[in-house]
């Protein structure tokens, strides 16, 4: 690993949480991609091949300029441009939660790849809660918006994205939650502040 | 002070080809010049040539100026030059005026040898693809086997996307900027409104009217004015033009009267001095053609795109409702079928089809990136 991947994955700890569940040497699509950070440190550590989709452009010349194939779409449209089954992952990093049409997105996720993995923030972290419960939105590492200018439009829990996955035929696979970087095994509703998990379709 | 980031004065060469070429129309051509011009230094290693096709009313003359006081430079000269987004400092960059043209390249007002006239309405009409041809000879006159990159807009990005269809080993990378994989029937209905302009021109003659001391002016003005219209967006002429009225007032005659038509008939009339009716036949009837799917089942893209290895990068603009983003969309997809190594920009601009000639920060940064990250190998 050079500098630039451990600087990746110490700004980005969902990095390595990915990264462990990619196999290697095989396709990536990632949605909403920003500087093309994620493919280059999978690239790397993972020998993958793939795009980045993104729709901002200064985020465009970067991955360019870093050698990340980078295709400028709004990822609220749909994927149409890629066949169904064309990626072995599709990933959503830190993304889902400022999708206006979550189930559009998730659902040409799937069509797309044979697997997806999202990572969002937690919304039931217990700072998250104590915010809450003290009369104010949530401010946060991970959540770092004041209520006026928050992206965030789909804010979810733990709970609330398996019920999700339950009942939109998502079959989750494989789940991390990670709080400071570190993995979370007990309560991780509580006490996780960034979910990991990926999915297939469901049967 | 001279601009440190102009390639300078410059001077157009010319290239004779004496071995005949057999064009898609089945006709064969005993032999043509091409005039093109050059600037930067060609590596040893013959690495860091780029190819710059030219679109519709374009030429070889891309950058640079002709002399210390010529006020107007190459037609893409803020895209070309040392410290540019193509760094003449690093790359060998060429242009060349088509086959057909009418700028110094053999064209319909070239002195047939055979004849001793201007071959006028017998210049076979020519293709895409064989420009692609003509530019691959010039390739080998200049000794260059394998371009770093071949780039064009509009017509220029078809020809870039054939080159890398039909000549795969000889393009590392291709620039695709404000393209379609095909025209549109509306896009060839424009081209033929454009087209009957000319031939209908009583000062056509069938197209011989070199030997009758006229040129169509009428009908290349309505063309050219016509195909301006559908170069701009309606945003960037509402803002420019809007419903101003040169003397304040309506007139309630025919002359000029809004800014829009005076600004319409000096382009259409800059246009017809300087241009070849002929050659804007042909080179409209080339867009046309154009059509890499046109021996594939279905009309299957993916299918014609598959023998491309470039790497890509495809550019389209918001406001260009004649090539529009849908379009470079499309070959994008194409080449993500082929899981080929692209990379696709959509610059927000109001200024339609002609944006790709115009500087804007998005666009000039994506192409600069794109260009800095060529590996042009060792001897470099």
């Amino acid at each position: 690993m050079n500098a630039h991947d451990v600087s990746s994955a110490i700004a980005r700890p969902d990095f390595a949480a990915i990264a462990q569940w990619v196999a290697p040497g095989t396709k990536v699509l990632d949605l909403g991609c920003g500087d093309g950070s994620l493919l280059r440190y999978l690239q790397q550590t993972r020998n993958t091949r793939g795009y980045g989709v993104e729709i901002a452009d200064a985020n465009i010349a970067t991955c360019v300029k870093n050698g990340i194939n980078v295709i400028q779409m709004d990822l609220e449209t749909g994927l149409s441009i890629f066949e169904s089954n064309s990626f072995d992952y599709v990933i959503l990093s830190q993304t889902l939660q400022a999708m206006k049409n979550t189930e559009i997105v998730v659902r040409e996720m799937l069509r797309v790849g044979r697997e997806g993995i999202v990572t969002f923030p937690n919304f039931g972290y217990w700072r998250h809660r104590l915010q809450v419960v003290r009369g104010h939105m949530p401010v946060s590492t991970r959540l770092p918006y004041q209520w006026y200018d928050t992206p965030n439009v789909h804010l979810c829990t733990l709970k609330d994205f398996e019920e999700f996955c339950d009942s939109h035929g998502v079959h989750i696979l494989e789940r991390a939650v990670m709080s400071n970087g570190s993995l979370v095994s007990v309560m991780p509703n509580l006490l996780g502040s960034l979910a990991v998990y990926r999915f297939e379709r469901g049967s | 002070m001279p601009d440190s980031t102009s390639v300078g004065v410059v001077a157009p060469q010319r290239a004779r080809f004496d071995a005949p070429i057999t064009l898609r129309s089945g006709t064969t051509l005993p032999g043509y010049e091409l005039v093109f011009e050059t600037y930067g230094t060609l590596n040893a290693a013959k690495s860091n040539a780029v190819l710059v096709c030219h679109a519709l009313s374009g030429n070889h003359h891309v950058a640079g100026v002709y002399s210390e006081q010529d006020k107007r430079p190459g037609w893409w000269d803020s895209m070309i030059g040392p410290g540019k987004p193509i760094d003449t400092g690093r790359f060998f960059v060429i242009g060349v005026n088509n086959l057909g043209g009418c700028h110094g390249s053999t064209g319909p007002s070239s002195t047939d040898p055979q004849t001793g006239k201007p071959y006028g309405a017998s210049f076979p009409v020519v293709t895409v693809d064989d420009w692609v041809e003509t530019q691959a000879r010039l390739a080998d006159h200049l000794g260059i086997q394998r371009f770093a990159v071949v780039m064009g807009g509009s017509l220029g990005g078809m020809q870039a996307l054939a080159w890398s269809i039909t000549h795969p080993e000889r393009v590392a990378h291709a620039l695709v900027i404000a393209a379609a994989p095909k025209l549109t029937a509306q896009n060839i209905a424009f081209n033929d409104v454009a087209r009957q302009a000319i031939l209908t021109d009583p000062d056509f003659h069938g197209g011989n009217f070199y030997e009758h001391g006229v040129t169509p002016k009428r009908g290349l003005r309505l063309a050219r004015m016509l195909g301006h219209i559908t170069y701009l967006s309606d945003d960037v002429m509402g803002s420019k033009f809007g419903r101003v009225l040169r003397s304040g007032t309506f007139n309630f005659g025919f002359d000029v009267e809004f800014e829009i038509e005076s600004y319409l008939r000096y382009q259409g009339d800059k246009f017809a001095e300087s241009f070849d009716a002929n050659t804007y036949l042909l080179m409209t009837k080339a867009l046309d053609y154009f059509d890499p799917t046109h021996h594939h089942k279905d009309g299957n893209l993916s299918q014609a795109l598959a023998p491309a290895t470039a790497g890509f990068l495809v550019v389209s603009f918001t406001s260009d409702w004649r090539f529009a983003p849908d379009r470079s969309r499309e070959i994008v997809k194409a080449l993500l079928d082929n899981e080929r190594s692209v990379s696709y920009a959509e610059i927000t601009s109001a200024h339609g089809h002609d944006a790709f000639l115009m500087e804007d920060e998005h666009y000039h940064d994506v192409v600069r990136a794109y260009m800095a990250n060529i590996d042009l190998g060792p001897a470099a």
